[in-house]
């Protein structure tokens, strides 16, 4: 009796395990390795308008940028609101590595060149590492070119530097979402009056709300601590929009900056966006692939 | 007693042999290549996850859609971003049983044109897929072979307007794996 019983259990159980090798998922049977998945494209492209965003250009591509900003809309119809007078800037950006980025760039205003490094030290991310946040370090600087207005004055040549120091962090909250904070220092070796600071602290905030996949939301605003610049000077507040089609990103966007570098857009913005004082602008961004990424094998 | 011993060893020996006899990978090979008049793009994945089951005929794939390399990292981004939506879908996978397997010796070593029939998920839609592939086994190693055709639109991936000369409607996808025996 006890045999038969035994025979029976073994049996159910000899069969229960059949059963369960026939139901079982086979890819379960492999233990997945976790990978770090790192969060990517909180923005279009490295700028949010003027601002550099969280995003640095990846390694071994070169992106061109072609960038505008026309005359003030209270010029009126006479001026074509604004779109008579343009001041433009032409950059390069270079990723030399996925974390670390460079790049000059000439604008009219001012005939100004300038040149950056851009360096990312966390990066946002999920999986095996999580990372909440992105953080990256940004130094700049820009000389100004244009001859001074005042020729019985021997200005030094090294009053000729601005420097910009920059913090940038931010967070992609959700696919639709990003947002960052970049607190700034801007050091400008000349100042026009005694009222104006060398030093300028200034905090910037940016967003991005993306509308449709390929179309996005941006608002950027320049908060700059009291008391640093000269009197009627405004803070630069910028609204766009980020348009892409396969290799361009076409920013087009509302500012009442005229410059498009760190000192200019941040400590000398004269736009009144009350009384008009707006100017229509755009980026426009082609990126080329200099270096092909490895696959690894 | 003999009906016992009998018993015992059949509950004991063949459950053993069938979590033995699977094979897997997890470096298998997915490539894809769109050749539209503008562009050709293509695509390489060195980390697929597969499993087979010679007994069963199973084969099962996952893959990472992030993993997915290209030449361009802004092509790459549109990928994961705009037309396969990683973060909502990061995966795709392929449950399929290979048809006549028990018409393939898995013992001796040879090489068998097969059929693979099952489902495919990308972009969170599952469709029916035939393929047909190689299979060769050689001593305790087995490597599958297959490519076929994928019609994007299958997988409710749209394709706008601006860039339609430069994504082929069809991807073709090369697969290949070598499987190992899986231990377990």
């Amino acid at each position: 009796m006890k045999k038969i019983l035994l025979l029976i259990v073994l049996s159910f159980l000899f069969l229960f395990q059949i059963n369960a090798q026939d139901d079982t998922d086979l890819l379960s049977m492999l233990d997945e390795e976790e990978t770090i998945d790192y969060t990517s494209a909180a923005f279009k492209t490295n700028r949010v308008i003027n601002l550099h965003s969280l995003e640095n250009t990846a390694r071994g591509v070169l992106d061109f940028k072609i960038s505008h900003r026309f005359g003030f809309i209270n010029g009126g119809a006479y001026e074509l609101f604004g779109l008579d007078n343009a001041t433009i800037r032409l950059g390069f950006d270079y990723g030399l590595t996925n974390n670390f980025q460079i790049g000059i760039g000439r604008s009219g205003f001012e005939k100004t060149y300038d040149g950056y490094m851009k360096y990312r030290l966390l990066r946002q991310s999920t999986g095996k590492r999580r990372m909440p946040i992105t953080l990256s370090v940004l130094a700049a600087t820009a000389i100004r070119g244009q001859k001074w207005t005042r020729d019985e004055v021997e200005y030094p040549f090294f009053a000729r530097f601005n420097y910009t120091y920059q913090l940038i962090l931010g967070r992609k909250f959700s696919d639709n979402f990003s947002m960052q904070l970049s607190p700034t220092v801007v050091h400008r070796n000349l100042v026009v009056t005694r009222t104006e600071k060398n030093d300028v602290f200034a905090l910037g905030i940016a967003m991005r709300q993306r509308i449709t996949r390929r179309l996005a939301l941006n608002v950027e605003y320049i908060y700059v601590l009291p008391d640093q610049i000269a009197p009627g000077l405004k803070h630069s507040l910028s609204v766009g929009c980020d348009i892409e089609t396969g290799g361009h990103v076409f920013q087009l966007h509302f500012t009442n900056s005229t410059a498009m570098n760190e000192k200019g857009f941040i400590a000398e913005t004269t736009g009144d966006w009350l009384k008009g004082g707006i100017r229509f602008g755009f980026n426009v961004s082609r990126v080329f692939t200099i270096v092909k990424p490895k696959i690894i094998d | 007693m003999k009906n016992l011993i009998v018993v015992l060893l059949i509950a004991f020996i063949v459950p053993a042999l069938s979590a033995q006899g699977k094979y897997f990978t997890k470096e298998g090979k997915i490539s894809f290549f769109s050749d539209a008049p503008m562009e050709k793009i293509e695509a390489h994945n060195r980390k697929a996850n597969s499993v087979l089951d010679p007994a069963t005929g199973k084969m099962e794939w996952s893959v990472l859609v992030k993993a997915f390399q290209f030449d361009k990292a802004l092509m790459q981004e549109h990928f994961n971003e705009n037309y396969m939506e990683s973060d909502k879908f990061p995966k795709a996978v392929f449950k399929g049983v290979i048809q006549d397997h028990d018409k393939i010796d898995w013992k001796k070593d040879g090489v068998h044109n097969v059929k693979v029939r099952g489902t495919m998920e990308i972009h969170g839609v599952t469709k029916d897929v035939v393929a047909d592939g190689k299979i060769a086994i050689k001593g305790t190693s087995i490597s599958a072979q297959s490519d076929l055709t994928v019609a994007v639109s299958d997988y409710e991936i749209k394709i706008p307007a601006v860039v339609k000369d430069n994504i082929a409607k069809t991807v073709k996808i090369d697969i290949k794996a070598d499987y190992a025996p899986l231990v377990k």
